[in-house]
């Protein structure tokens, strides 16, 4: 358990990276790795049935992070959790925890405890018995254990709920056990398997918050699993965005956001609008691109893009703006989608191509269309990405 | 629901039902009322007496007979369960392979295997050995038994296993427990109920058995059953009813408080 002090110290560390962050320049990290993934392949099966459920993936979780590993369902999220706790063996590649390879060590050797999707609650056990499950298995003395299964329900704000039985409390509070009893032992990573898929929308929302608190407060390092990006982009210190087994991308919320390295990134995070599209001379990582329209474009390549062909440009719908006049794309209102603080309007653009705009709304006054209206897009400057398919 | 399919609303279900509750339970409870008649028949009713309940428990052969037979049977049963509960560890944690089918199937054999070549094979094989040891105890029984009664421990613990949550075993592995302590701690608690079930189905099977126990006894080795056979060649008189009777009595009072220990167990 790290000490109030340590918990400053380490609040103030991240506040600075924050601060860093927000000048959009990649800083300096000077904090230790936490985990280390090398090379690391799992195939289940052998031979002709034989399923790459990693493909030689690579990544390193450094100390105190909040790490989250996105990706679409089956991409081997779970799979790659089960390897770093243990309870799977990789096919090819290392681990590595604070540096040392963590491969001879049995799950109940590794110091890295786990949130069970479905929260494994002991059944037979009560809510304190749970929590203190994993210090006795320590071979903790008793107060001790009681301690600080006292204060793990007080961390958890399930005090009142101690001799409860886990079959006679709510998915929400089960949520809460599942996780304390594994920062009960002070894990030195704290793997979290979709802990909040199975509560509804504003339960899911309090647990976030929740979440971020206890990781702050306790300074153990998260890998926190999802397939929800708004949940992995406000949460994250860093997110690896995972697709069929390989990791596509790894960075802050607002790199996967604003840069990200792939159409299948672009795609899965936050909404997204494809446009076909030629580029012109490159420079410095930047070209003009010409739309089925005619229109000119100055956009950004992705790292590492290498030109071939025609091109798919992207562009977010909060980057472009629905006009009467003129506009870098004509096309014809299909669609009108109200969403509180902001409306949809889908246009169905002359080439056939469906365009999203997002319009922030105001109280004083409607979007301005109906379906039907003749209407342009028009393309904020730097909103135009060229990335790799 | 109460639109849903249902077969208690075909035509026929409840008289179906009724001549088969007749079928099943009028020879039982035409024993047990005889049991307290105070004639020597089974057929005639004389009046109410528990002579015959009296006569039996004066019976040294059949007092011999019931010790023998719940010693067997105890002895049979926890053996037999302590066997079933490691195949059915053996077959359910661990991942599917070749042969695993197979093995169900060995472990299940007694069940199809006729119980009379079972019987005889048993003799053969058990003589030679009494010729080759010169022992001649209960062990021969007990093992018998203990074969037969896995079968029936078998299921329901791996029934109660395989609806267990795999990931239970994995977070106490999780939270440093290791596979001993995550069986004792974790394990072994949730299937207790199943490891109940089992035992008592071996034992009452136990209890039952006529043919092996015919075959594989020694002389003076009779079981409450082989016993109340080898009367029944005899006269028959409401003492049978009367053994019967309390046999039935023993069983019911088994069934019902494991039926509590389970419902209590099961979280
Ligand atoms: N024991 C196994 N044997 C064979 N294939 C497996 C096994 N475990 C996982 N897989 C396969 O590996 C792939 C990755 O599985 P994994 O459980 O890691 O997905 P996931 O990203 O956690 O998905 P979800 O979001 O649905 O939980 C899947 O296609 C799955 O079918
Ligand atoms: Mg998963």
């Amino acid at each position: 358990m790290p000490s109030a002090a340590g918990c400053d110290d380490n609040q103030r560390s991240r506040q600075k990276e924050r601060d860093v962050f927000s000048g959009v320049i990649v800083p300096e990290k000077p904090d230790r790795n936490a985990i280390e993934v090398r090379g690391v392949s799992k195939r289940f099966g052998i031979g002709e049935n034989a399923f790459k459920a990693l493909d030689n993936v690579s990544v390193t979780i450094r100390e105190n992070e909040f790490f989250t590993l996105l990706g679409p369902s089956g991409c081997g999220k779970t799979t790659l959790l089960r390897l770093i706790a243990g309870f799977d063996f990789p096919t090819e590649g290392q681990i590595m925890l604070h540096g040392q390879d963590i491969a001879p060590l049995p799950p109940f050797k590794r110091p890295v405890n786990t949130v069970f999707q479905s929260y494994a609650l002991f059944p037979h056990m009560t809510v304190g018995q749970n929590i203190g499950f994993g210090l006795e298995m320590l071979g903790k003395p008793k107060a001790e254990v009681k301690a600080r299964v006292d204060q793990m329900l007080r961390l958890v704000r399930m005090e009142a709920l101690k001799d409860r039985r886990t079959s006679q409390i709510s998915g929400g509070q089960q949520q809460r056990v599942a996780l304390a009893r594994a920062l009960a032992p002070s894990p030195k990573v704290l793997l979290l398997d979709e802990p909040l898929s199975a509560l509804d929308y504003k339960l899911r929302k309090e647990m976030q918050s929740e979440l971020k608190r206890l990781q702050t407060e306790t300074g153990i390092t998260f890998i926190f699993v999802t397939h929800d990006q708004e949940e992995a982009l406000t949460m994250s210190d860093r997110i690896a965005v995972m697709s069929a087994g390989k990791i596509l991308q790894v960075g802050a919320p607002w790199e996967i956001y604003d840069r990200p390295a792939d159409r299948f990134v672009a795609d899965f995070i936050g909404e997204t609008n494809f446009l076909p599209g030629t580029l012109g001379a490159i420079e410095n990582g930047r070209t003009t691109v010409t739309l089925s329209s005619g229109a000119m474009l100055p956009a950004t390549l992705a790292e590492g893009y290498v030109p071939n062909g025609p091109a798919t440009i992207v562009v977010r719908p909060e980057h472009a703006r629905a006009i009467r006049e003129g506009g870098d794309l004509r096309g014809q209102v299909e669609n009108i989608v109200y969403f509180g603080t902001d409306t949809h309007i889908h246009v169905r653009l002359d080439d056939r191509n469906l365009f999203t705009v997002r319009q922030q709304n105001s109280r004083s006054r409607d979007c301005g269309f109906v379906v039907g209206d003749a209407v342009g897009v028009a393309i904020a400057p730097d909103g135009a990405q060229v990335l790799k398919d | 629901m109460a639109r849903s399919f249902s077969v208690r609303a075909q035509p026929g279900f409840t008289t179906v039902a009724l001549i088969c509750f007749f079928l099943l339970y009028l020879p039982i409870a035409t024993l047990v009322v005889y049991a307290f008649n105070a004639g020597t028949s089974i057929a005639i009713w004389e009046g109410f007496s528990l002579r015959w309940f009296h006569q039996a428990w004066n019976n040294s052969q059949v007092i011999d007979a019931s010790i023998r037979s719940v010693q067997i049977a105890t002895a049979a049963a926890i053996l037999a369960t302590i066997c079933a509960t490691m195949a059915a560890l053996a077959t359910t944690r661990t991942r599917a392979y070749r042969g695993l089918t197979a093995k169900y199937a060995f472990i299940n054999a007694p069940l199809m295997v006729p119980e009379i070549v079972t019987a005889v094979a048993l003799l053969i094989v058990f003589s030679r050995v009494k010729i080759a040891t010169g022992y001649s105890g209960l062990g021969y029984l007990i093992l018998a038994h203990t074969a037969f009664c896995i079968p029936f421990a078998y299921l329901p613990i791996r029934a109660r296993l395989e609806a267990m949550d795999l990931s239970l075993e994995t977070a106490a592995a999780d939270l440093y427990a290791t596979r001993w302590q995550a069986f004792r701690r974790v394990t072994l608690p949730l299937l207790w109920p199943g490891i109940l079930a089992g035992l008592m189905l071996a034992f009452v099977i136990s209890l039952d058995d006529v043919v092996i126990t015919e075959f594989v006894k020694s002389g003076g080795q009779d079981t409450l059953p082989t016993y109340m056979l080898g009367q029944l060649r005899r006269v028959v008189t409401p003492e049978m009813n009367a053994i019967s009777t309390v046999f039935l009595a023993i069983s019911i009072l088994i069934v019902t408080v494991f039926f509590f220990i389970s419902r209590k167990r099961d979280v």
